[in-house]
């Protein structure tokens, strides 16, 4: 009796908080660490999966989902945050799982299709409704009186696209990274507040009526225009060229071998690649991979030319370095007397 | 003064001791912990991360805004204790139920409402701003969100003095020919002040720290209205662990400066006042 209480409570403590120990048991729980603005696109996946993994093993499975800046989230689950799976907003934070605390291998992102990326977006302009000041391209973001929203890209995944997008086309533009940063530049001096993430600049520009357009994911954007008035208010400025914003996914090895969830976990990531994982995707506001499921959504997600991260900037190790690490062309735009 | 006194408590040592301890546990170990994680760093690169120009304007915030908070609440804290002491209204109650609000809000709620309200489209917001006064998304907006988390501090620490400092002493202040000023001035603002200063000295400390009121309603604009504390958020979440301590570190430095001080200033008062009195 008292060996089997012992066993016991060495499980309970295996098992840590988070869910049971060991794949006998018939209950799976899973916690999917986020970024801010996919509350709703896990919240119809984690369904759906539910439903289609009770009927393929009969096992009941639970997923918790946990939402904030991308940066912040990746910390959390470092400093010991028992994530089964992470889904982020740029492959830079899930690196940072294996430069940091060895949770998952460096190649992670060679394990799914895709560079580990279901579905995609890209930064488009959210401007008030009839677009007051005309706004069009990028060129009209540094145009003096223009308030433009944006995050921080020092606390927030969605802002460093937004930053890299802005850059990369004034790159090409006007030629040379030198231009480009006086692009930039200018489009920040546009910028009246600095949220930390990107459901607070959402907030900020549709709620408290701030600035006349907000850098926005793609995603973000088509929810603020589907919540209550939003078609009333606002509408949608996709500009001449963007960037491929890809939200990459992974299992967190060491923990799922912990918990004992790495088949259901690899189960729940693969279903964003089935048709039905496609379609909730697009549904909620993400470019899916899949060519039917696009194909489906053709009048939501227009054609923009759009650029990655791997081609302009060399991959995010280095635009981290480049431009958002203390000191990076980011400080500089706030450094005075420059 | 008691030389031997028999205590409720067994002596001393063992209550020191235990203090000691119990005060090593909860604050010196994890301030060790940060003097540690912080010394990873060269001295040299220490100086620069805390004297960089964006560090500097974020002090400058972030203790400006404290400090005016602070003095604000110095005005009306005492203020409201003195009206739910001396005074017997109904709904009274309520009114000192409402003062602990601050404390027991959630901070993020408070900056979320309270940028509601002062925004430009907000019902305050829109007034202000008519008379060209922006409130949200400035310093005043910081200073407004500590105004609102410091308040309890002020009123709580003055509140027991006040509710032991008799209406006789003014009544005999009057009697003796005191004026109303002079009573204030002479009688009844020199029994509070210890209790004020160490209201403020709270309330500024706290506000020094705050993170989730400010955050919505600053604007996080580099150089202008970037508080310290978003500065380590920052760093954070940039996985500059080192570089978070060394400004917490400032911060925490400035911190016990000022509670240090204000400790003193206050000893020097009662010494004084003792000293007058005797």
């Amino acid at each position: 009796m008292r060996r089997w209480s012992a066993s016991l409570l060495a499980a309970a403590l295996a098992a840590g908080p988070l869910g049971p120990a060991g794949t006998a048991r018939a209950d799976a729980s899973l916690l999917n660490v986020s970024y801010d603005p996919t509350r709703e696109l896990y919240r119809d996946v984690n369904a759906a999966f539910a439903a289609d993994w009770k009927q393929r093993t009969g096992e009941t499975v639970t997923i918790k989902q946990s939402h904030g800046g991308s940066g912040k989230q990746s910390r959390s689950v470092i400093d010991g945050l028992e994530a089964d799976v992470v889904t982020l907003a740029l492959a830079y934070d899930i690196d940072a799982l294996a430069a940091h605390a060895g949770l998952v291998p460096a190649d992670w992102q060679k394990r799914l299709p895709d560079n580990s990326a279901p579905y995609t977006s890209t930064i488009v302009f959210l401007v008030r409704k009839g677009n007051p000041k005309g706004i069009k391209d990028w060129d009209d973001l540094v145009k003096p009186g223009i308030g433009v929203i944006t995050p921080n890209p020092k606390t927030s995944g969605g802002a460093r696209w937004n930053y890299l997008a802005a850059w990369g086309y004034a790159a090409k533009k006007f030629g040379g990274d030198a231009a480009a940063k006086d692009f930039v530049g200018k489009l920040f001096k546009n910028v009246p507040v600095l949220d930390t993430g990107a459901r607070g600049a959402t907030t900020t520009f549709v709620e408290r009526g701030q600035g006349d357009v907000l850098l926005a994911w793609e995603n973000e954007a088509l929810l603020a225009l589907a919540e209550g008035d939003g078609k009333a208010r606002f509408e949608i400025v996709v500009p001449s060229v963007s960037i491929l914003a890809e939200p990459p996914v992974t299992v967190v090895d060491k923990v799922v071998d912990k918990h004992g969830t790495r088949k259901v976990a690899e189960a729940y990531l693969k279903f964003l690649y089935t048709p039905a994982g496609q379609e909730i995707a697009a549904k909620n506001g993400y470019r899916p991979r899949d060519a039917a499921a696009a194909a489906k959504a053709v009048a939501k997600f227009p054609a923009v030319p759009l650029f990655t991260v791997d081609e302009a900037f060399g991959g995010w190790q280095k635009a981290q370095a480049t431009h958002f690490a203390d000191g990076g062309s980011f400080d500089q735009i706030y450094t005075p007397g420059r | 003064m008691h030389a031997k006194q028999r205590h409720a408590l067994p002596g001393f040592g063992l209550t020191l001791g235990v203090c000691l301890a119990y005060l090593g546990l909860i604050v010196l170990l994890p301030l060790a912990a940060l003097a540690w994680k912080s010394a990873s760093l060269g001295a040299g690169e220490f100086w620069a991360i805390v004297t960089a120009p964006r560090a500097l304007a974020a002090y400058r915030v972030t203790f400006g805004c404290a400090a005016l908070a602070g003095l604000v609440n110095l005005v009306f804290g005492p203020l409201l204790a003195w009206v739910l002491v001396r005074y017997r209204f109904p709904g009274r109650a309520l009114v000192d139920a409402l003062v602990d609000l601050p404390f027991a809000l959630p901070t993020a709620v408070a900056g979320i409402t309270l940028t509601a309200l002062y925004a430009s489209n907000g019902p305050l917001g829109r007034v202000l701003e008519a008379h060209g006064w922006k409130i949200a998304y400035t310093p005043s907006g910081i200073t407004v969100a500590l105004v609102f988390v410091s308040l309890p501090f002020l009123v709580r620490s003055v509140q027991p003095v006040l509710e032991h400092l008799e209406p006789d002493v003014e009544e005999a202040a009057a009697t003796l020919g005191a004026g109303r000023l002079t009573t204030l001035w002479r009688v009844v603002l020199p029994t509070l002040w210890p209790a004020i200063l160490s209201g403020f000295a709270l309330a500024f400390a706290r506000a020094l720290g705050e993170y989730g009121s400010v955050i919505f309603i600053a604007g996080n604009m580099p150089m202008v209205s970037e508080i310290a504390p978003l500065l380590i958020t920052a760093k954070l979440d940039q996985y500059d662990y080192a570089g978070a301590t060394a400004i917490a570190l400032v911060l925490l430095a400035g911190s016990f400066a000022t509670l240090l001080a204000l400790n003193l200033l206050q000893l020097v008062t009662v010494r004084r006042r003792s000293a007058g009195a005797a």
